[in-house]
Protein backbone atom coordinates (compact mmCIF):
# COMPACT_ATOMS: atom_id res chain seq x y z
CA UNK A 1 0.00 0.00 0.00
CA UNK A 2 2.67 2.42 0.99
CA UNK A 3 4.54 1.69 -2.20
CA UNK A 4 1.05 2.44 -4.47
CA UNK A 5 0.71 5.40 -2.94
CA UNK A 6 4.37 6.53 -2.85
CA UNK A 7 4.26 5.31 -6.84
CA UNK A 8 0.72 7.30 -7.62
CA UNK A 9 2.25 10.35 -6.20
CA UNK A 10 5.46 10.42 -7.33
CA UNK A 11 7.05 13.92 -7.32
CA UNK A 12 10.48 14.46 -8.99
CA UNK A 13 12.45 14.39 -5.90
CA UNK A 14 10.91 10.63 -4.97
CA UNK A 15 11.16 8.90 -8.36
CA UNK A 16 14.86 9.93 -8.41
CA UNK A 17 15.37 9.17 -4.94
CA UNK A 18 14.68 5.32 -5.91
CA UNK A 19 17.95 3.63 -6.86
CA UNK A 20 16.23 0.29 -8.10
CA UNK A 21 12.88 -0.19 -9.45
CA UNK A 22 12.22 -3.84 -10.12
CA UNK A 23 9.13 -4.75 -11.44
CA UNK A 24 7.76 -8.54 -12.44
CA UNK A 25 10.91 -9.99 -12.45
CA UNK A 26 11.23 -13.80 -13.05
CA UNK A 27 14.10 -15.29 -13.86
CA UNK A 28 14.77 -19.40 -14.88
CA UNK A 29 17.70 -21.43 -13.94
CA UNK A 30 16.58 -23.96 -17.26
CA UNK A 31 13.54 -24.99 -16.24
CA UNK A 32 14.22 -24.08 -12.45
CA UNK A 33 11.95 -20.93 -11.73
CA UNK A 34 14.14 -19.49 -9.17
CA UNK A 35 12.66 -16.00 -9.04
CA UNK A 36 8.76 -15.05 -9.17
CA UNK A 37 7.41 -12.31 -10.10
CA UNK A 38 9.57 -9.61 -8.01
CA UNK A 39 8.08 -6.06 -7.63
CA UNK A 40 11.12 -4.30 -5.14
CA UNK A 41 11.86 -0.62 -5.05
CA UNK A 42 15.25 0.40 -3.57
CA UNK A 43 15.82 3.53 -2.06
CA UNK A 44 19.14 5.85 -2.36
CA UNK A 45 21.31 5.97 0.74
CA UNK A 46 19.26 3.26 2.97
CA UNK A 47 20.14 -0.23 3.77
CA UNK A 48 18.18 -2.54 2.22
CA UNK A 49 18.42 -6.45 3.64
CA UNK A 50 17.11 -9.63 2.06
CA UNK A 51 16.25 -11.95 4.34
CA UNK A 52 15.09 -15.77 3.90
CA UNK A 53 15.56 -19.40 4.11
CA UNK A 54 18.11 -21.01 2.31
CA UNK A 55 17.72 -21.59 -1.27
CA UNK A 56 14.70 -18.99 -1.50
CA UNK A 57 16.80 -16.99 -4.39
CA UNK A 58 18.49 -14.18 -2.27
CA UNK A 59 21.68 -14.57 -3.85
CA UNK A 60 20.06 -14.88 -7.18
CA UNK A 61 18.15 -11.67 -6.91
CA UNK A 62 21.13 -9.86 -5.31
CA UNK A 63 23.35 -11.62 -8.52
CA UNK A 64 20.24 -9.85 -10.85
CA UNK A 65 20.70 -6.84 -9.73
CA UNK A 66 24.23 -6.62 -11.58
CA UNK A 67 23.65 -9.23 -14.11
CA UNK A 68 26.12 -11.44 -12.50
CA UNK A 69 23.47 -14.46 -12.37
CA UNK A 70 24.47 -14.28 -16.56
CA UNK A 71 27.52 -15.78 -15.90
CA UNK A 72 25.61 -19.14 -15.13
CA UNK A 73 24.77 -19.91 -18.78
CA UNK A 74 21.49 -21.70 -18.35
CA UNK A 75 19.86 -18.10 -17.10
CA UNK A 76 16.46 -17.03 -18.49
CA UNK A 77 14.73 -13.51 -17.77
CA UNK A 78 11.49 -11.79 -17.96
CA UNK A 79 10.44 -8.48 -17.03
CA UNK A 80 12.26 -5.62 -15.53
CA UNK A 81 14.86 -4.11 -13.43
CA UNK A 82 14.82 0.02 -13.93
CA UNK A 83 18.18 1.25 -12.48
CA UNK A 84 18.24 4.50 -12.03
CA UNK A 85 15.23 5.04 -14.49
CA UNK A 86 17.02 2.89 -17.04
CA UNK A 87 16.34 -1.01 -17.78
CA UNK A 88 19.62 -3.03 -17.16
CA UNK A 89 18.05 -5.37 -19.62
CA UNK A 90 18.43 -3.36 -22.45
CA UNK A 91 20.50 -4.63 -24.99
CA UNK A 92 22.51 -1.54 -25.44
CA UNK A 93 22.67 -1.51 -21.77
CA UNK A 94 26.43 -2.30 -21.03
CA UNK A 95 27.19 -4.87 -18.01
CA UNK A 96 30.27 -3.27 -17.49
CA UNK A 97 28.68 0.27 -17.42
CA UNK A 98 26.52 -1.17 -14.73
CA UNK A 99 28.95 -2.73 -12.67
CA UNK A 100 31.19 -0.28 -12.33
CA UNK A 101 28.48 1.53 -10.80
CA UNK A 102 27.23 -1.49 -9.11
CA UNK A 103 29.81 -3.02 -7.18
CA UNK A 104 29.50 -6.09 -5.48
CA UNK A 105 31.20 -7.56 -2.46
CA UNK A 106 30.71 -11.62 -1.80
CA UNK A 107 29.96 -14.60 0.74
CA UNK A 108 33.66 -15.48 0.26
CA UNK A 109 36.62 -12.74 0.84
CA UNK A 110 37.92 -13.20 -2.60
CA UNK A 111 40.82 -11.06 -2.94
CA UNK A 112 43.05 -11.40 -6.29
CA UNK A 113 46.38 -13.19 -5.45
CA UNK A 114 48.13 -9.69 -5.41
CA UNK A 115 49.92 -7.08 -3.46
CA UNK A 116 46.75 -4.97 -1.26
CA UNK A 117 48.02 -1.79 -3.43
CA UNK A 118 46.72 -3.72 -6.99
CA UNK A 119 43.98 -4.91 -4.89
CA UNK A 120 42.73 -1.94 -4.55
CA UNK A 121 43.97 -0.27 -7.76
CA UNK A 122 42.56 -2.69 -9.82
CA UNK A 123 38.92 -1.05 -10.46
CA UNK A 124 40.28 2.04 -11.12
CA UNK A 125 43.22 0.80 -13.38
CA UNK A 126 40.66 -1.69 -15.71
CA UNK A 127 38.81 2.05 -16.48
CA UNK A 128 42.25 3.21 -17.44
CA UNK A 129 43.55 5.40 -14.35
CA UNK A 130 47.13 5.31 -14.94
CA UNK A 131 48.59 8.07 -12.97
CA UNK A 132 50.37 6.62 -9.95
CA UNK A 133 49.25 9.82 -7.74
CA UNK A 134 45.85 9.52 -8.14
CA UNK A 135 46.16 5.61 -7.54
CA UNK A 136 47.41 6.13 -4.17
CA UNK A 137 45.25 8.71 -3.17
CA UNK A 138 42.43 6.47 -4.56
CA UNK A 139 44.02 3.64 -2.48
CA UNK A 140 44.22 5.30 0.79
CA UNK A 141 40.79 7.31 0.50
CA UNK A 142 39.25 3.07 -0.13
CA UNK A 143 41.27 1.34 2.27
CA UNK A 144 40.40 4.70 4.86
CA UNK A 145 36.45 3.86 3.34
CA UNK A 146 36.61 0.58 4.39
CA UNK A 147 38.19 0.96 7.80
CA UNK A 148 41.21 -0.81 7.27
CA UNK A 149 43.58 1.80 6.48
CA UNK A 150 45.98 1.73 9.80
CA UNK A 151 45.84 -2.09 9.82
CA UNK A 152 47.44 -2.24 6.58
CA UNK A 153 49.19 1.28 5.15
CA UNK A 154 52.74 -0.86 6.23
CA UNK A 155 52.32 -3.60 4.20
CA UNK A 156 50.43 -2.12 1.29
CA UNK A 157 53.17 -4.04 -1.45
CA UNK A 158 52.21 -7.63 0.49
CA UNK A 159 50.35 -10.37 -0.69
CA UNK A 160 46.25 -9.64 0.63
CA UNK A 161 46.26 -13.26 1.00
CA UNK A 162 48.41 -13.08 4.09
CA UNK A 163 45.49 -11.06 5.41
CA UNK A 164 43.14 -12.67 7.75
CA UNK A 165 39.36 -13.49 6.65
CA UNK A 166 38.33 -10.26 8.36
CA UNK A 167 40.85 -8.22 7.10
CA UNK A 168 40.50 -9.75 3.32
CA UNK A 169 36.59 -9.12 3.66
CA UNK A 170 37.46 -5.58 4.66
CA UNK A 171 40.22 -5.21 1.67
CA UNK A 172 37.01 -6.34 -0.85
CA UNK A 173 34.92 -3.54 0.59
CA UNK A 174 37.54 -1.36 -0.39
CA UNK A 175 38.04 -2.85 -3.67
CA UNK A 176 34.99 -2.14 -4.20
CA UNK A 177 34.98 1.13 -3.23
CA UNK A 178 37.74 2.15 -5.51
CA UNK A 179 35.29 2.40 -7.89
CA UNK A 180 33.08 4.81 -6.35
CA UNK A 181 29.80 2.87 -7.13
CA UNK A 182 26.39 4.28 -6.45
CA UNK A 183 25.31 0.95 -5.34
CA UNK A 184 27.06 -1.78 -3.29
CA UNK A 185 25.83 -5.21 -3.02
CA UNK A 186 26.49 -7.68 -0.42
CA UNK A 187 25.89 -11.63 -0.10
CA UNK A 188 26.34 -12.30 3.28
CA UNK A 189 29.51 -10.92 3.52
CA UNK A 190 30.28 -11.29 7.04
CA UNK A 191 29.14 -14.96 7.19
CA UNK A 192 32.77 -16.46 6.76
CA UNK A 193 34.03 -14.27 9.98
CA UNK A 194 33.92 -13.81 13.00
CA UNK A 195 32.28 -11.44 15.59
CA UNK A 196 34.78 -8.95 16.18
CA UNK A 197 35.19 -8.68 12.57
CA UNK A 198 31.57 -9.48 11.88
CA UNK A 199 31.04 -5.94 13.84
CA UNK A 200 33.71 -4.19 12.30
CA UNK A 201 32.35 -4.70 8.87
CA UNK A 202 28.62 -4.00 10.61
CA UNK A 203 29.78 -0.85 11.59
CA UNK A 204 31.14 0.32 8.66
CA UNK A 205 27.90 -0.51 6.59
CA UNK A 206 25.92 2.07 8.69
CA UNK A 207 28.80 4.80 7.84
CA UNK A 208 29.01 3.71 3.75
CA UNK A 209 25.33 4.52 4.28
CA UNK A 210 25.81 8.38 4.62
CA UNK A 211 27.22 8.35 0.61
CA UNK A 212 26.02 4.56 -0.84
CA UNK A 213 22.78 2.50 -1.31
CA UNK A 214 23.48 -0.57 0.29
CA UNK A 215 21.64 -3.94 -0.80
CA UNK A 216 22.57 -6.86 1.91
CA UNK A 217 21.86 -10.39 2.13
CA UNK A 218 21.97 -11.76 5.36
CA UNK A 219 21.06 -14.68 7.00
CA UNK A 220 21.51 -12.86 10.31
CA UNK A 221 18.08 -12.13 11.75
CA UNK A 222 19.80 -9.70 14.48
CA UNK A 223 22.25 -8.46 11.99
CA UNK A 224 19.35 -7.31 9.62
CA UNK A 225 17.68 -5.73 12.55
CA UNK A 226 20.57 -3.60 13.25
CA UNK A 227 21.87 -2.09 10.23
CA UNK A 228 18.97 -2.08 7.72
CA UNK A 229 16.07 0.63 7.02
CA UNK A 230 13.92 -1.66 5.15
CA UNK A 231 13.76 -5.33 5.06
CA UNK A 232 12.23 -7.84 2.04
CA UNK A 233 11.53 -11.06 3.02
CA UNK A 234 12.19 -13.97 0.36
CA UNK A 235 10.82 -17.28 0.10
CA UNK A 236 10.85 -19.57 -2.53
CA UNK A 237 11.56 -17.34 -4.83
CA UNK A 238 8.96 -14.75 -4.06
CA UNK A 239 8.65 -11.47 -2.11
CA UNK A 240 6.41 -12.40 0.95
CA UNK A 241 6.72 -9.18 2.73
CA UNK A 242 9.11 -5.70 2.17
CA UNK A 243 8.63 -2.68 4.36
CA UNK A 244 10.36 -0.68 7.09
CA UNK A 245 12.94 -3.32 9.06
CA UNK A 246 10.88 -2.59 12.03
CA UNK A 247 7.59 -3.44 11.17
CA UNK A 248 9.26 -6.35 10.03
CA UNK A 249 10.30 -7.13 13.06
CA UNK A 250 7.36 -5.79 15.14
CA UNK A 251 3.95 -6.32 13.46
CA UNK A 252 4.73 -8.46 10.38
CA UNK A 253 1.68 -8.31 7.95
CA UNK A 254 2.34 -11.56 6.86
CA UNK A 255 1.78 -14.85 8.99
CA UNK A 256 4.86 -16.69 6.98
CA UNK A 257 7.49 -13.63 8.09
CA UNK A 258 6.12 -13.71 11.15
CA UNK A 259 7.18 -17.39 11.80
CA UNK A 260 10.36 -17.30 9.54
CA UNK A 261 11.69 -14.20 12.10
CA UNK A 262 10.44 -15.50 15.09
CA UNK A 263 12.81 -19.12 14.30
CA UNK A 264 9.64 -20.96 13.32
CA UNK A 265 10.52 -22.28 10.63
CA UNK A 266 13.73 -22.01 7.83
CA UNK B 1 23.83 -55.93 17.65
CA UNK B 2 27.13 -54.40 16.75
CA UNK B 3 27.98 -55.01 13.24
CA UNK B 4 31.90 -54.64 13.89
CA UNK B 5 33.57 -57.36 15.42
CA UNK B 6 36.70 -56.39 17.22
CA UNK B 7 38.25 -59.75 17.96
CA UNK B 8 37.81 -60.89 14.74
CA UNK B 9 39.85 -57.54 13.33
CA UNK B 10 42.18 -58.58 15.83
CA UNK B 11 42.96 -61.50 14.00
CA UNK B 12 42.66 -60.59 10.62
CA UNK B 13 44.97 -57.89 11.22
CA UNK B 14 48.48 -59.87 10.88
CA UNK B 15 46.79 -61.22 7.79
CA UNK B 16 45.95 -57.41 6.05
CA UNK B 17 49.46 -56.00 7.24
CA UNK B 18 51.32 -59.02 5.42
CA UNK B 19 49.40 -58.31 2.26
CA UNK B 20 50.44 -54.69 2.93
CA UNK B 21 53.83 -55.23 2.99
CA UNK B 22 53.79 -57.25 -0.36
CA UNK B 23 52.79 -54.96 -2.51
CA UNK B 24 55.25 -52.41 -1.05
CA UNK B 25 57.65 -54.59 -1.75
CA UNK B 26 56.22 -55.06 -5.37
CA UNK B 27 56.01 -51.46 -6.04
CA UNK B 28 59.45 -50.92 -4.66
CA UNK B 29 60.49 -53.34 -7.03
CA UNK B 30 59.18 -51.81 -10.25
CA UNK B 31 60.41 -48.72 -9.09
CA UNK B 32 63.75 -50.18 -8.79
CA UNK B 33 63.84 -51.94 -12.00
CA UNK B 34 62.88 -48.61 -14.05
CA UNK B 35 65.70 -46.62 -12.28
CA UNK B 36 68.07 -49.57 -12.97
CA UNK B 37 67.27 -49.66 -16.80
CA UNK B 38 67.62 -46.02 -16.85
CA UNK B 39 70.92 -46.47 -14.84
CA UNK B 40 72.55 -48.52 -17.27
CA UNK B 41 71.23 -46.50 -20.15
CA UNK B 42 73.13 -43.47 -19.03
CA UNK B 43 75.87 -45.58 -18.07
CA UNK B 44 76.25 -46.84 -21.47
CA UNK B 45 75.48 -43.78 -23.69
CA UNK B 46 77.91 -41.22 -21.03
CA UNK B 47 80.87 -43.53 -21.21
CA UNK B 48 80.67 -44.33 -25.03
CA UNK B 49 79.95 -40.38 -25.97
CA UNK B 50 81.58 -38.39 -23.35
CA UNK B 51 84.89 -39.44 -25.27
CA UNK B 52 83.30 -37.55 -28.59
CA UNK B 53 82.63 -34.62 -26.56
CA UNK B 54 85.24 -32.28 -27.94
CA UNK B 55 85.11 -28.59 -28.84
CA UNK B 56 85.48 -29.79 -32.33
CA UNK B 57 82.42 -31.61 -32.29
CA UNK B 58 80.30 -28.92 -31.21
CA UNK B 59 82.45 -27.20 -34.43
CA UNK B 60 82.24 -29.67 -37.71
CA UNK B 61 79.63 -30.67 -39.83
CA UNK B 62 78.77 -34.21 -40.49
CA UNK B 63 81.50 -36.56 -42.18
CA UNK B 64 81.81 -39.94 -43.32
CA UNK B 65 85.15 -40.33 -40.47
CA UNK B 66 83.67 -40.69 -37.43
CA UNK B 67 86.14 -38.34 -35.96
CA UNK B 68 85.61 -35.50 -37.77
CA UNK B 69 81.57 -36.19 -37.72
CA UNK B 70 80.87 -33.07 -35.78
CA UNK B 71 77.03 -31.64 -34.65
CA UNK B 72 76.98 -28.20 -35.28
CA UNK B 73 74.42 -28.53 -38.24
CA UNK B 74 72.18 -30.59 -36.06
CA UNK B 75 72.46 -28.68 -32.95
CA UNK B 76 71.82 -25.24 -34.56
CA UNK B 77 69.29 -26.83 -36.76
CA UNK B 78 67.47 -27.85 -33.53
CA UNK B 79 67.78 -23.98 -32.09
CA UNK B 80 66.33 -22.80 -35.43
CA UNK B 81 63.17 -25.73 -35.30
CA UNK B 82 62.42 -24.28 -31.16
CA UNK B 83 62.87 -20.71 -32.32
CA UNK B 84 59.81 -21.84 -34.53
CA UNK B 85 57.80 -24.14 -32.48
CA UNK B 86 57.76 -22.61 -29.38
CA UNK B 87 56.32 -19.36 -30.82
CA UNK B 88 53.81 -20.80 -32.95
CA UNK B 89 52.27 -24.10 -30.52
CA UNK B 90 52.46 -21.66 -27.85
CA UNK B 91 50.51 -19.09 -29.26
CA UNK B 92 47.36 -21.22 -30.94
CA UNK B 93 47.79 -23.35 -27.91
CA UNK B 94 47.19 -20.82 -25.40
CA UNK B 95 44.68 -19.10 -27.56
CA UNK B 96 42.42 -21.84 -28.51
CA UNK B 97 42.46 -22.63 -24.63
CA UNK B 98 41.60 -19.55 -23.85
CA UNK B 99 38.98 -19.40 -26.28
CA UNK B 100 37.54 -23.16 -25.25
CA UNK B 101 37.55 -22.30 -21.27
CA UNK B 102 36.55 -18.80 -21.24
CA UNK B 103 35.10 -17.57 -24.59
CA UNK B 104 32.84 -20.99 -26.30
CA UNK B 105 29.60 -21.01 -25.09
CA UNK B 106 28.58 -24.50 -24.09
CA UNK B 107 26.96 -26.42 -27.14
CA UNK B 108 27.40 -29.44 -29.51
CA UNK B 109 29.93 -28.12 -31.31
CA UNK B 110 32.38 -26.99 -28.85
CA UNK B 111 32.16 -30.15 -26.43
CA UNK B 112 32.81 -31.78 -29.74
CA UNK B 113 36.13 -29.80 -30.42
CA UNK B 114 37.01 -30.09 -26.50
CA UNK B 115 36.49 -34.01 -27.09
CA UNK B 116 38.51 -34.34 -29.90
CA UNK B 117 41.34 -32.01 -28.66
CA UNK B 118 42.17 -35.17 -25.91
CA UNK B 119 42.19 -37.45 -28.73
CA UNK B 120 44.38 -36.08 -30.93
CA UNK B 121 46.96 -35.62 -28.10
CA UNK B 122 47.13 -39.70 -28.80
CA UNK B 123 47.59 -39.56 -33.03
CA UNK B 124 50.88 -41.25 -34.00
CA UNK B 125 53.38 -38.60 -35.04
CA UNK B 126 54.48 -40.27 -38.38
CA UNK B 127 50.36 -39.12 -39.21
CA UNK B 128 51.54 -35.70 -38.48
CA UNK B 129 54.48 -35.92 -40.48
CA UNK B 130 52.43 -37.07 -43.58
CA UNK B 131 49.81 -33.90 -43.04
CA UNK B 132 53.22 -31.72 -42.81
CA UNK B 133 54.64 -33.45 -45.42
CA UNK B 134 50.86 -32.46 -47.58
CA UNK B 135 50.01 -29.65 -46.52
CA UNK B 136 53.36 -27.56 -45.67
CA UNK B 137 56.00 -29.24 -47.72
CA UNK B 138 53.78 -29.30 -51.13
CA UNK B 139 50.83 -27.44 -50.99
CA UNK B 140 52.27 -24.68 -49.14
CA UNK B 141 55.18 -25.02 -51.16
CA UNK B 142 57.55 -24.60 -48.19
CA UNK B 143 60.17 -27.47 -49.11
CA UNK B 144 61.41 -29.39 -46.17
CA UNK B 145 62.49 -26.28 -44.78
CA UNK B 146 63.19 -25.27 -40.97
CA UNK B 147 59.28 -23.09 -41.40
CA UNK B 148 57.74 -26.86 -42.54
CA UNK B 149 59.00 -28.71 -39.89
CA UNK B 150 58.28 -26.24 -37.42
CA UNK B 151 54.73 -25.61 -38.32
CA UNK B 152 54.50 -29.76 -38.19
CA UNK B 153 56.40 -30.12 -35.21
CA UNK B 154 53.91 -27.31 -33.45
CA UNK B 155 50.45 -29.41 -34.77
CA UNK B 156 51.90 -32.45 -32.93
CA UNK B 157 52.52 -31.03 -30.01
CA UNK B 158 49.36 -28.64 -30.16
CA UNK B 159 47.01 -30.60 -28.11
CA UNK B 160 49.30 -31.47 -25.38
CA UNK B 161 49.66 -27.15 -24.90
CA UNK B 162 45.91 -26.84 -25.49
CA UNK B 163 45.42 -29.60 -23.06
CA UNK B 164 47.84 -28.42 -20.53
CA UNK B 165 46.73 -24.67 -20.84
CA UNK B 166 42.68 -25.35 -20.02
CA UNK B 167 43.85 -27.26 -16.86
CA UNK B 168 45.71 -24.08 -15.97
CA UNK B 169 43.09 -21.65 -17.00
CA UNK B 170 40.44 -24.30 -15.28
CA UNK B 171 42.36 -24.21 -12.11
CA UNK B 172 42.26 -20.24 -11.52
CA UNK B 173 39.22 -20.34 -9.08
CA UNK B 174 35.83 -18.76 -10.04
CA UNK B 175 35.47 -16.51 -7.49
CA UNK B 176 38.38 -14.59 -8.34
CA UNK B 177 37.05 -13.93 -12.01
CA UNK B 178 33.51 -12.71 -10.67
CA UNK B 179 35.47 -10.52 -8.46
CA UNK B 180 37.08 -8.89 -11.53
CA UNK B 181 33.30 -9.03 -13.57
CA UNK B 182 31.67 -7.35 -10.41
CA UNK B 183 33.88 -4.17 -10.59
CA UNK B 184 32.96 -4.00 -14.19
CA UNK B 185 36.22 -5.81 -16.22
CA UNK B 186 35.58 -6.85 -19.56
CA UNK B 187 35.80 -10.54 -20.53
CA UNK B 188 39.55 -10.00 -22.08
CA UNK B 189 41.08 -7.83 -18.84
CA UNK B 190 39.88 -10.56 -16.50
CA UNK B 191 41.71 -12.72 -18.71
CA UNK B 192 44.68 -10.89 -18.90
CA UNK B 193 44.88 -9.18 -15.60
CA UNK B 194 43.62 -12.08 -13.40
CA UNK B 195 43.35 -15.52 -15.19
CA UNK B 196 46.83 -15.70 -17.33
CA UNK B 197 48.90 -14.31 -14.06
CA UNK B 198 48.18 -17.36 -12.16
CA UNK B 199 47.42 -19.47 -15.07
CA UNK B 200 51.29 -18.98 -16.65
CA UNK B 201 53.12 -21.21 -14.10
CA UNK B 202 51.18 -24.36 -14.82
CA UNK B 203 50.72 -23.24 -18.88
CA UNK B 204 54.33 -23.07 -19.02
CA UNK B 205 55.19 -26.44 -17.74
CA UNK B 206 52.47 -28.01 -20.10
CA UNK B 207 54.26 -26.18 -22.42
CA UNK B 208 57.94 -27.08 -21.70
CA UNK B 209 57.07 -30.64 -21.58
CA UNK B 210 55.87 -30.44 -25.26
CA UNK B 211 58.18 -28.60 -26.63
CA UNK B 212 60.82 -31.17 -25.15
CA UNK B 213 58.39 -34.17 -27.15
CA UNK B 214 59.16 -31.83 -30.16
CA UNK B 215 62.93 -31.58 -29.78
CA UNK B 216 63.37 -35.54 -29.97
CA UNK B 217 60.76 -36.55 -31.87
CA UNK B 218 62.33 -37.97 -35.37
CA UNK B 219 59.69 -39.36 -37.65
CA UNK B 220 57.85 -36.29 -38.47
CA UNK B 221 60.70 -35.52 -39.81
CA UNK B 222 61.81 -38.47 -41.56
CA UNK B 223 58.09 -37.83 -43.14
CA UNK B 224 59.16 -34.59 -44.46
CA UNK B 225 62.51 -35.14 -45.89
CA UNK B 226 64.59 -33.31 -43.86
CA UNK B 227 68.11 -33.98 -44.98
CA UNK B 228 70.71 -35.64 -42.84
CA UNK B 229 73.86 -34.52 -44.19
CA UNK B 230 73.68 -30.79 -44.11
CA UNK B 231 76.95 -28.67 -44.23
CA UNK B 232 75.65 -25.67 -43.99
CA UNK B 233 73.69 -23.62 -41.72
CA UNK B 234 69.93 -22.56 -41.90
CA UNK B 235 70.23 -18.42 -42.31
CA UNK B 236 66.36 -18.20 -43.07
CA UNK B 237 63.16 -19.81 -42.04
CA UNK B 238 63.03 -21.17 -45.39
CA UNK B 239 66.42 -22.66 -45.85
CA UNK B 240 67.18 -26.20 -45.39
CA UNK B 241 68.21 -27.98 -42.12
CA UNK B 242 68.98 -31.11 -39.99
CA UNK B 243 68.09 -31.58 -36.44
CA UNK B 244 69.58 -33.47 -33.50
CA UNK B 245 67.41 -36.88 -33.43
CA UNK B 246 67.90 -37.22 -37.46
CA UNK B 247 71.75 -36.61 -37.12
CA UNK B 248 71.14 -39.15 -34.36
CA UNK B 249 69.14 -41.59 -35.92
CA UNK B 250 71.68 -41.76 -39.00
CA UNK B 251 74.90 -41.94 -37.24
CA UNK B 252 73.38 -45.03 -35.04
CA UNK B 253 72.59 -46.39 -37.95
CA UNK B 254 75.92 -46.85 -39.78
CA UNK B 255 78.18 -49.89 -40.12
CA UNK B 256 81.12 -48.23 -38.42
CA UNK B 257 81.40 -48.99 -34.89
CA UNK B 258 82.66 -45.44 -34.28
CA UNK B 259 80.15 -44.18 -35.24
CA UNK B 260 78.10 -45.77 -32.05
CA UNK B 261 80.12 -43.53 -30.21
CA UNK B 262 79.25 -40.57 -31.97
CA UNK B 263 75.93 -41.49 -31.52
CA UNK B 264 76.55 -41.31 -28.17
CA UNK B 265 77.72 -38.70 -27.88
CA UNK B 266 74.69 -36.51 -30.07
CA UNK B 267 72.54 -38.18 -27.48
CA UNK B 268 74.27 -36.24 -24.90
CA UNK B 269 73.97 -33.32 -26.67
CA UNK B 270 70.19 -34.08 -26.72
CA UNK B 271 69.72 -34.63 -23.54
CA UNK B 272 71.88 -31.86 -22.31
CA UNK B 273 69.70 -29.41 -24.59
CA UNK B 274 66.48 -30.93 -23.14
CA UNK B 275 68.18 -30.23 -19.51
CA UNK B 276 68.65 -26.78 -20.19
CA UNK B 277 65.21 -26.37 -21.84
CA UNK B 278 63.37 -28.02 -18.48
CA UNK B 279 65.78 -25.33 -16.21
CA UNK B 280 64.16 -22.58 -18.15
CA UNK B 281 60.74 -23.70 -17.13
CA UNK B 282 61.34 -24.37 -13.57
CA UNK B 283 63.36 -20.64 -13.61
CA UNK B 284 60.20 -19.03 -15.35
CA UNK B 285 57.72 -20.84 -13.16
CA UNK B 286 59.43 -20.46 -9.84
CA UNK B 287 59.59 -16.41 -11.16
CA UNK B 288 55.67 -16.46 -11.90
CA UNK B 289 54.92 -18.01 -8.58
CA UNK B 290 56.97 -15.60 -6.25
CA UNK B 291 55.05 -12.82 -7.72
CA UNK B 292 51.23 -13.98 -7.28
N1 LIG C 1 23.85 -21.94 -11.02
C1 LIG C 1 22.66 -22.48 -10.73
N2 LIG C 1 22.09 -23.39 -11.54
C2 LIG C 1 20.89 -23.91 -11.26
N3 LIG C 1 20.16 -23.61 -10.18
C3 LIG C 1 20.67 -22.72 -9.32
C4 LIG C 1 21.93 -22.10 -9.55
N4 LIG C 1 22.19 -21.25 -8.53
C5 LIG C 1 21.12 -21.33 -7.71
N5 LIG C 1 20.21 -22.21 -8.17
C6 LIG C 1 18.92 -22.54 -7.55
O1 LIG C 1 18.16 -21.37 -7.42
C7 LIG C 1 17.54 -21.31 -6.14
C8 LIG C 1 17.94 -20.04 -5.43
O2 LIG C 1 19.31 -20.08 -5.15
P1 LIG C 1 20.07 -18.92 -4.40
O3 LIG C 1 21.53 -19.21 -4.46
O4 LIG C 1 19.62 -17.63 -4.93
O5 LIG C 1 19.53 -19.12 -2.91
P2 LIG C 1 19.88 -18.28 -1.61
O6 LIG C 1 18.60 -17.70 -1.14
O7 LIG C 1 21.00 -17.35 -1.86
O8 LIG C 1 20.32 -19.41 -0.61
P3 LIG C 1 21.47 -19.38 0.51
O9 LIG C 1 20.88 -18.67 1.65
O10 LIG C 1 21.69 -20.82 0.82
O11 LIG C 1 22.67 -18.71 -0.07
C9 LIG C 1 17.94 -22.57 -5.41
O12 LIG C 1 16.89 -23.50 -5.51
C10 LIG C 1 19.14 -23.07 -6.16
O13 LIG C 1 19.18 -24.47 -6.15
MG1 LIG D 1 23.09 -17.23 -1.22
Amino acid sequence: MVQLLEKGSASKMETSSIVYDTQKLNLWYGNHHALKNIDLQIKENEVTAIIGPSGCGKSTYIKTLNRMVELVPTVKTSGEILYRERNIFDANYGVEELRTKVGMVFQKPNPFPKSIYDNIAYGPRIHGIRNKKVLDEIVEKSLRGAAIWDEVKDRLTTNAYSLSGGQQQRICIARCLAIEPDVILMDEPTSALDPISTLKVEELIQELKEDYSIIIVTHNMQQAARISDKTAFFLNGEVVEFDATDVIFSTPEDKRTEDYISGRFG
Amino acid sequence: MRYVNHEAVVKKMNKRLIVNRIFKTIFFAATLFALLVLGVLFYRIISQGVGYLTPEFFQNFGSRIPEKAGIKAALIGSIWLMCVVAPVSIILGVGTAIYLEEYATKNKLNDFIRMNISNLAGVPSVVFGLLGLTIFVRALALGNSVLAAGFTMSLLILPVIIVGAQEAIRAVPQDVREASYGMGATKWQTIINIVLPSAIPGILTGAILALSRAVGETAPLVVIGIPVIVHFLPDNLLSQFTALPMQIYDWAKRPQEAFQYVSSAGILVLMIFLLIMNSIAIFIRNKFQKRY
